[in-house]
């Protein structure tokens, strides 16, 4: 996602000259070589200083400049808060803060590098925007629309590298709207960001058992689509949510709140982080099953 | 206002001096219709915000917005500001007589989006980075506004500061024109007892490559002269020493006067010493 977050970004910097990306020692990889060169002046690396990256970005927009904000995600966002709330979300600007590495991607960097209740503490903020995307398609997609956007701030949360083409053929992306990758009518697996590939096994299985299953990116996050999620949850007999986030605050939670208010009947299971710091260290699969989320245990427990 | 090397030779401080004679008395005024305010505050930086409106900033085209910029980092010191711009016609009578109020739009601290403010303040620590993004964005377009602002020596505690402080001359930024308002005190006391070894705040940001002027903050022509006799090639900090309260014998340097309205009597007291000054 990272690539394809600086190819949209460079392609968008070449027709608005008014793109500016403010970095905190971090810098996406691909093209963002090109914008450095071809825009040295627009590529600004505060080194180690986040709170000055995010009111640096804050200025920048508050004289009409679209500024993007890039570092790990747990810098972008947790290090800087009172800067992301007064500076872009209650003056309201668009600056757009990328959280880059969400989750627990960071898998041997320890809980000083997970980024685990972001959609929480970003979602309780009023005027962000937050959108988390699943696949490289779904970056660039997001990105170019984060580029263009006037209505305020946006907290895109992505992956890091080497995510699968997930939306290759699904209908196309809109902000605020839900995303069927699949269209089934028995099991409705809602999900965002990178633990993506894990619905998509989880609903590769349970088509092979026979159910008839929808895959759907919700990639906007804030504001959520209520409507899409009352829709999937009336018009399916199970909705399972995957997510890579605390139980508090993310689509969990708020699919739940939302199934209360339609009076869902559907059966709903919820999958998603441990509220816990755990110490444990390996590949990202490894942490995602040390949280408890791996394709066969979800399969096992919905199937 | 106006930018010719004849009208500075002009600058004529006692006129100034008449202003912030004036904006000391208006405020005084607005202070009998709320039970708070930041009086001192706003008292410590009155000749130099004075200065930024009447002075520096240079008028919009046809009666336009000014290419200039001026960001009120200690956002508390706003009162200042108000009065200013109604005085400059941007803020009206009706929006300073409703100041904290249902019925007005006007606050303790500065709010995005109203008429003549640059960027909502308040928190401390914010200001200077957004000034470095203004500053930027400037030279992005190849205009030559520059960014004026005023912070306060409590507010250059925050760490926050100092990471713009470095950004603005890494950046090689040249059209920052900042003040510290040191006037000695923080809401708990004096600065200086605080943090002893914070000063001298000179050499603290010469150290980080700006240029660096220590004045009296309550000299009108010192504080043109300190601007206008800038070298142009780095960011400028004014050091600028204030006195918390300044103009009205007892809320000089008392802490009480940091958010407190003046009573009848005080308020009458008040105004008696502000006639009474040159």
């Amino acid at each position: 996602m990272r690539n394809t977050f600086s190819e949209a970004l460079y392609e968008e910097a070449t027709k608005n000259p008014d793109i500016y990306i403010v970095v905190s020692d971090i810098s996406p990889a691909g093209s963002m070589a090109k914008f450095t060169t071809q825009y040295p002046e627009r590529f600004i690396n505060v080194g180690v200083a986040e709170q000055t990256m995010i009111g640096i970005a804050a200025g920048l927009a508050l004289k009409g400049c679209q500024p993007f904000a890039y570092t790990i995600a747990t810098f972008s966002l947790y290090r800087p808060f009172e800067m992301v709330r007064d500076d872009l979300c209650y003056q309201n600007l668009p600056v757009t803060v990328v959280g880059m590495g969400a989750g627990v991607i960071y898998s041997t960097l320890g809980g000083t590098h997970h980024t685990q209740e972001d959609i929480a503490v970003a979602g309780a903020i009023p005027n962000m925007q937050i959108v988390a995307p699943c696949d490289p398609l779904e970056c660039t997609e997001a990105t170019r629309w984060c580029a263009r956007q006037k209505n305020g701030p946006v907290y895109l949360r992505i992956g890091k590298a080497g995510e699968p083409v997930l939306t290759k053929d699904a209908e196309p992306w809109q902000f605020g709207k839900i995303r069927y990758l699949r269209r089934g009518s028995d099991v409705c697996i809602l999900t965002y960001g990178v633990i993506t590939k894990m619905a998509a096994a989880v609903a590769d299985a349970l088509q092979a058992q026979g159910k008839s299953v929808s895959l759907v990116s919700v990639h906007t996050m804030k504001p959520l689509d209520r409507d899409g999620i009352v829709g999937a949850l009336q018009r399916h007999k199970q909705v399972v949510v995957i997510e890579e986030h605390a139980p508090q605050g993310g689509l969990a939670a708020q699919t739940k709140q939302l199934a209360w208010d339609a009076k869902a009947t559907c059966r709903l299971d919820t999958f998603t982080l441990q509220d816990a710091f755990i110490h444990n260290y390996g590949s990202y699969e490894d942490l995602l099953a040390a949280h408890g989320l791996s394709a066969g245990k979800i399969l096992a427990a919905v199937a | 206002m106006e930018g010719s090397r004849a009208a500075r030779a002009r600058f004529d401080a006692s006129v100034a001096r008449a202003r912030c004679k004036r904006y000391r008395r208006r405020i005084l005024d607005m202070s009998q219709h709320v039970s708070a305010l930041h009086i001192g505050g706003a008292y410590s930086c009155t000749e130099i915000v004075d200065c930024i409106y009447n002075e520096f900033m240079r008028p919009g085209a046809s009666g336009g917005k000014s290419p200039d910029t001026f960001l009120m980092s200690k956002g508390h010191g706003c009162m200042i500001q108000y009065v200013i711009l109604e005085d400059l016609g941007v803020l009206s009578k009706a929006d300073l007589d409703a100041y904290c109020t249902p019925a007005g739009r006007l606050g303790t601290h500065p709010d995005y989006g109203n008429p003549g403010i640059e960027a909502s303040t308040g928190a401390l620590g914010h200001g200077l980075s957004m000034v470095v993004g203004m500053a930027l964005a400037e030279r992005g377009r190849r205009t030559d506004g520059v960014i004026y602002t005023v912070l306060s020596d409590g507010e250059v505690q925050e760490g926050s500061t100092w990471e713009a402080t470095l950004m603005a001359t890494s950046l090689g930024l040249t059209n920052i024109v900042a003040f510290v308002d040191n006037n000695d005190f923080q809401s708990l006391g004096r600065t200086s007892v605080t943090h002893p070894s914070f000063y001298p705040l000179t050499d603290k940001f010469a150290a980080f490559g700006w240029e660096v002027i220590e004045i009296d903050g309550h000299d009108p022509r010192a504080i043109y002269e300190a601007v206008t006799g800038r070298s142009g090639k780095k960011p400028l900090m004014v050091i600028a020493k204030t006195t918390k309260g300044k103009g009205v014998s007892y809320m000089e340097n008392v802490p009480m006067w940091h958010y407190r309205s003046p009573n009848k009597e005080e308020y009458a007291q008040a105004i008696r010493e502000l006639e009474a000054q040159p």
